[in-house]
């Protein structure tokens, strides 16, 4: 975390915390987007084109299977939630070794390489999720959502998640490069098991509950109740997602901690 | 104010712990010019890296009052696809100037001209040198790292560097590391030397040299 230069107090510290970070994220868009073409616009038209392609897929294949259910509301709730908390990992495994010079200045710690990816990727997320709803909803492709706030209790569970996640397996990866390498395997696996691409009240009993154990599966079920509760039965638990949201978060912060404390930039 | 109380760093090695620094005192004012001398692998790197807190030490406290640059005309920290300019940017964000009072000053140090709005990846050694000097003199400091002597570009920016930090910045504090006892003899008050993580410090310049000069020798 950033330190304050002088006895500042705490204003001054978080003054100088968002500095930090806007910078550090206004760099981040302009090396991965550069200005050639549309620019940052891509930090979310390209979710929207992987959640385009999917919700056409899913239109395509899904509607003699599922009778009853709006599939353009399955599709976009289902890939849009896993693109929120799935992203941000990916962009924090591994971001510390090509970012180490950064630490040269003495207000930029570890730990604000991972924030400024994980409000990067949170904001990208978010915005491809409501640009597409407002588009589907206008042209009549799905119907508004039922309780938006419930909607958006469960995007920022999701993306607390997400976060946790990131930051824990970011400063993992600083320690040990098997993390990196079992990552990409884990998020390809844990994609269908996460609850995008199926109801858990379309699963066995069994199954119900051991699906349930996975966080995210509560976090997309309970989106989808928000935007289209009356058309299913969802099951998920929100004391569940909050208590494993905490456990994680704690295990991120102790890791970063001591990672960061031990980081020697090259 | 720079104030290091017993510091200690020991970094962990595959073949064992390795103490760079064991129990080290320093003491640095405003306006002071110290140099740092010492053997090769005796840690100098190092304690310009925690003075500059780019590492923490692992025992010890270090107290700063003052601001303290970056190891100065450091190049890593320049991402290779970002123009001059968005990197000059960056900076800016990061310590709180705006850009446009710093702008003029790097294109005229600089002397990049329309280079400064190209990827730094296209640019020379010299001229991403010249760039990252521009940029460590454009923040005010109050102490400035120098971690070796910064021996690139020509006599005549070398002459610019020169003029800009020990005449312009007569009043800041400098800590210099180099093995050129010349340049330390030109610029130095006093210097200390580091041996077997150990820092001996001397009021006299020549009595330092004359220890690091021995301990050379040994």
């Amino acid at each position: 975390m950033s330190r304050s230069v002088s006895n500042g107090g705490l204003r001054r510290s978080v003054q100088i915390q968002v500095r930090v970070l806007s910078a550090l994220t206004l760099r981040e868009i302009l090396t991965r987007y550069g200005r050639h073409n549309i620019g940052f616009l891509w930090l979310f038209v390209e979710p929207m084109l992987f959640t385009l392609g999917v919700t056409t897929l899913w239109t395509l294949t899904g509607l003699h299977r599922i009778t009853n259910l709006p599939i353009t509301a399955f599709a976009l709730t289902g890939y849009s939630t896993v693109l929120l908390w799935r992203n941000m990992p990916s962009r924090c495994v591994g971001a510390i070794q090509p970012n180490s010079a950064l630490m040269y200045h003495r207000n930029v710690r570890v730990m604000d390489i991972f924030l400024s990816r994980v409000a990067l990727e949170a904001i990208g997320a978010s915005m491809s999720f409501v640009v597409l709803s407002i588009i589907f909803v206008s042209l009549g492709w799905m119907n508004p959502p039922e309780e938006p706030l419930k909607i958006v209790q469960a995007w920022l569970l999701t993306a607390w998640f997400g976060a946790a996640l990131a930051i824990l397996l970011g400063a993992w990866s600083e320690r040990s490069e098997i993390v990196e390498k079992l990552w990409h395997p884990a998020a390809y696996l844990l994609f269908p098991l996460s609850g995008a691409a199926y109801l858990v009240d379309a699963l066995p009993k069994d199954a119900q509950n051991a699906a349930l154990w996975l966080p995210m599966v509560n976090g997309t079920e309970m989106v989808r109740d928000g935007y289209f509760g009356s058309s299913f039965v969802a099951h998920y638990s929100v004391a569940y997602f909050f208590t494993c949201n905490m456990g994680l978060t704690l295990l991120a912060l102790a890791l970063e901690r001591a990672v960061s404390r031990d980081f020697i930039p090259e | 104010m720079i104030q290091l109380d017993n510091v200690s760093k020991t970094y962990h090695a595959r073949s064992g712990p390795v103490h760079v620094l064991r129990g080290v005192n320093l003491h640095v004012e405003k306006g002071d010019k110290v140099g740092i001398v010492g053997r090769n692998g005796a840690g100098k790197s190092t304690l310009i890296r925690l003075i500059g807190d780019i590492e923490d030490p692992t025992s010890g406290t270090i107290t700063r009052t003052m601001r303290i640059s970056w190891p100065l005309a450091f190049t890593g920290a320049f991402q290779g696809t970002l123009t001059g300019i968005d990197n000059v940017r960056f900076i800016c964000r990061i310590y709180e100037k705006t850009f446009e009072e710093v702008i003029d000053f790097v294109q005229d140090f600089s002397q990049l001209g329309r280079f400064l709005k190209e990827p730094v990846k296209i640019y020379s050694s010299g001229m991403r040198a010249r760039l990252a000097f521009a940029i460590s003199l454009m923040i005010d400091f109050d102490c400035y790292l120098i971690d070796e002597v910064v021996a690139v570009g020509d006599a005549r920016f070398l002459q610019k560097c020169q003029d800009e930090l020990f005449e312009r910045r007569k009043d800041r504090a400098l800590i210099i590391v180099s093995h050129d006892i010349h340049y330390l003899r030109a610029h130095c008050e006093r210097a200390c030397v580091l041996a077997d993580g150990q820092l001996h410090e001397f009021h006299d310049l020549d009595d330092a040299l004359l220890f690091h000069q021995e301990q050379m020798a040994a």
